[in-house]
């Protein structure tokens, strides 16, 4: 009815404007068509012309290396092109396992941080606004303090004679020291810490955006608590969470300090034998080759994420 | 969409066993020290039509969500039928409640929509579908059910809202300012099909509005809140005839204001005219009377008071033509400002006077409105 009534609107319009200048012809002479459209191009350009720093940063710091990488990943160390750096990771079962241990850490990483982050979002968003900024400033402090230092003051906190060791013995949690850091444990623990913030925030904001009416109509309609947050708040809220995982999942992918400290050497990253690997052999062709195939696995991980989850939208923008 | 108005389907059964009545006694609630409810009594008949009537902030809404069972009160009680409701979780009272924000589900389609608290209550697939499909129909959104929310147009979305809040056939329906999101046009189409519904239904039903027309147009009855206080509860044609006080008679169409004195022999009079007798209870407090603008008449040159007629002298302030009517704005002699409307076919005097004029003006007696002055 109301496009009807829009329609209608338009051909209204139109038939008058095309009236005004040239009777029955409305392909032909219309009033300012010339400049209204040279302006909008204008328009164009002059927003285009915003993104062009970024564009330029972009190019030079990010595809120019990365092609340079991609490159090098194909000469052998004598100059000469070859493919030896991709068949030895098919070889060696180290690769694979580097990589399983990365999308192991990184996914369980986002596990806890979903299993944390969504109560503690739920809660921020249900607070005035005034006491969620209080509260948001307490789960961003620790970005203001460098990476390195929490991590240690992790190390500091989880070791054999570490604070929460001594405490648990005290207590009676236990009897005797568990081994909480140099393994899997540690890391998890101190990559969970550190992506919090990163999956906390964008849900916090898609929490935000729900609107109270909306949980009031689902229990006025018939439902529920626990229904009207399975029915309604769930899926109104999956969009920032998307995001946040991703996000957390992507970053923990190329982490190097937290595991490298808190793994104690147990938990080899595709970052840490990067590292090893140029340290050791200075072979840049074997480590852009390593970089080169996390790059197209997480690539080829986020498109099938996006086809199975539907979630398009949270990474190009639709919600 | 032509046919609008008179075209609901009449298939939907009136179950009379649906509606029920509501029964509201002593409820109040407290933010902090203001009173948004205080003590409010309040009967709604079954299958009536009662709007809450009251400017912003006067508790309309905070009343109706305690009926919902959305906020909670401090102390009161409210009864639906037999059934006390006070302590009941929103989602087991049963009633259908159009949000003013419409709060339909941004991720759900139209049908899912309406659907959905069929869903809850179990129904099954292929009666949903044709429930679902019925309450479009009553809505006139026949065909509709696969859009998404956006896009609708803001009256289609009201009447989505509609639909979803009658489709688990509720005993009691509940409105607040479901059209104060639309343009005037629509705004007056949907009052008398939202209207024409509940005649359909058949169901108890509180409709929210700060807009007075509307509610004199859709209400069986009335009641009128201020600050927490229910004034008056009643007709509209009571309300507007005869306001107990003066924010009522203020607050519903427009009026003046004139302050009575007391006489000797237990009258009322105005400038020196007497007017009424005195109410028999207020010998003891000041009286003011109402005078609507459609009461007052130009009368005649030579007029004079008599026992069916009132006269007031006035100077003319300014005279605005309003196509239907003429609307004079006039200056009694003690200083008081009158409004006077006139038909603009049956007194075309009123059209011709001009600013500064001295005209006689006259009201019926048994017209007169007398209230406790001041604000109750
Ligand atoms: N959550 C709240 N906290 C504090 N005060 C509130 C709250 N909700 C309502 N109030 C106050 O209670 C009073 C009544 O509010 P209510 O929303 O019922 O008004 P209303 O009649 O619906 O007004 P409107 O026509 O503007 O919607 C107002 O003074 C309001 O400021
Ligand atoms: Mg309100």
């Amino acid at each position: 009815m109301m496009v009807a009534k829009s329609e209608n609107a338009v051909a209204t319009s139109s038939a008058h404007t095309s009236g005004a200048s040239a009777p029955g012809d409305r392909s032909g002479h219309e009033l300012h068509a010339k400049e209204l459209k040279q302006q909008q191009r204008r328009e164009q350009w002059s927003l285009l012309s915003l993104a062009l720093p970024g564009a330029l940063i972009v190019f030079f710091v990010i595809v120019i290396p990365v092609s340079w990488l991609f490159f090098l990943s194909f000469l052998g160390s004598d100059g000469e092109p070859t493919l030896q750096h991709y068949r030895k990771m098919i070889e060696y079962k180290s690769y694979a396992r580097t990589f399983s241990t990365t999308f192991q850490v990184s996914l369980f990483t986002t596990l806890i941080c979903i299993a944390i982050g969504y109560p503690l979002a739920y809660f921020l968003a249900q607070l005035p606004a005034r006491w969620a900024g209080i509260f948001m400033l307490a789960v961003l402090l620790p970005f203001w303090t460098s990476l390195l230092v929490r991590t240690y003051a992790w190390l500091v906190l989880l070791q054999r004679k570490g604070i929460l060791n001594d405490f648990a013995m005290q207590i009676g949690l236990w009897d005797s020291p568990v081994k909480l850091v140099h393994n899997m444990t540690g890391t998890l623990i101190g990559m969970a810490h550190i992506m919090l913030p990163f999956l906390v925030l964008p849900l916090y904001s898609a929490m935000r955006k729900i609107e109270r009416d909306l949980m009031h109509a689902a229990s006025n309609l018939g439902a529920s608590p626990a229904r009207a947050f399975w029915h309604i708040y769930m899926p109104l809220s999956i969009s920032g969470m998307v995001a946040g995982s991703l996000i957390v999942f992507i970053l923990c992918l190329g982490f190097y300090v937290t595991p490298a400290v808190l793994g104690g050497g147990k938990v080899i990253m595709v970052s840490t034998q990067i590292t090893a690997i140029l340290e050791n052999q200075f072979n840049w062709g074997a480590a852009s080759a390593l970089g080169v195939v996390l790059l197209i696995a997480t690539l080829l991980l986020l498109f099938v994420a996006a086809r199975v989850f539907k979630f398009d939208a949270a990474l190009f923008g639709k919600g | 969409m032509d046919t609008s108005v008179s075209a609901y389907n009449e298939n939907t059964h009136v179950e009379s066993d649906q509606a029920l009545p509501i029964t509201i006694s002593g409820l109040t609630k407290r933010y902090g020290s203001l009173y948004a409810l205080n003590s409010v009594d309040l009967e709604i008949r079954s299958g009536e039509f009662l709007t809450l009537l009251g400017p912003s902030g006067s508790g309309k809404t905070t009343l109706l969500m305690a009926i919902a069972g959305f906020n909670r009160p401090d102390s009161g009680s409210i009864r639906f039928g037999d059934s006390e409701m006070i302590l009941m979780p929103p989602h087991q009272r049963n009633v259908g409640m159009v949000f003013q924000s419409y709060a339909l589900f941004p991720h759900m389609s139209v049908a899912q929509n309406i659907a959905f608290p069929l869903k809850l209550r179990g129904v099954k697939a292929a009666e949903r579908l044709s429930r679902v499909n019925e309450a479009l129909e009553t809505v006139q959104l026949s065909g509709l059910g696969d859009r998404t929310i956006d896009q609708l147009s803001g009256g289609q979305r009201q009447r989505v809202a509609l639909a979803r809040a009658f489709v688990f056939r509720p005993r009691i329906l509940l409105m607040d300012e479901p059209l104060s999101a639309l343009d005037k046009k629509l705004r007056e189409r949907m009052q008398i099909e939202l209207k024409q519904l509940h005649r359909q239904l058949g169901v108890t039903t509180v409709y929210v509005t700060h807009d007075q027309r509307e509610a004199l147009t859709m209400s069986d009855r009335i009641a009128v809140i201020n600050d927490g206080l229910l004034m008056q509860v009643d007709t509209p044609e009571i309300i507007y005839n005869q306001p107990v006080n003066a924010f009522v008679a203020d607050f519903i169409g427009e009026s003046a204001m004139l302050p009575l004195t007391h006489t000797t022999n237990g009258i009322l009079e105005f400038g020196g005219q007497e007017i009424v007798q005195t109410p028999v209870s207020g010998t003891d407090r000041t009286w003011s009377m109402v005078i609507r603008p459609e009461r007052l008449e130009i009368a005649d040159k030579q007029a004079v008071p008599n026992e069916s007629l009132i006269v007031f002298d006035g100077v003319v302030r300014e005279s605005v033509f309003q196509g239907e009517s003429a609307f004079v704005l006039l200056e009694l002699s003690d200083g008081t400002e009158l409004s006077l409307r006139a038909g603009g076919g049956t007194d075309s005097r009123a059209q011709r006077l001009q600013p500064g004029e001295q005209i006689k003006i006259s009201m019926q007696r048994h017209d007169v409105i007398v209230i406790p002055a001041g604000q109750e």
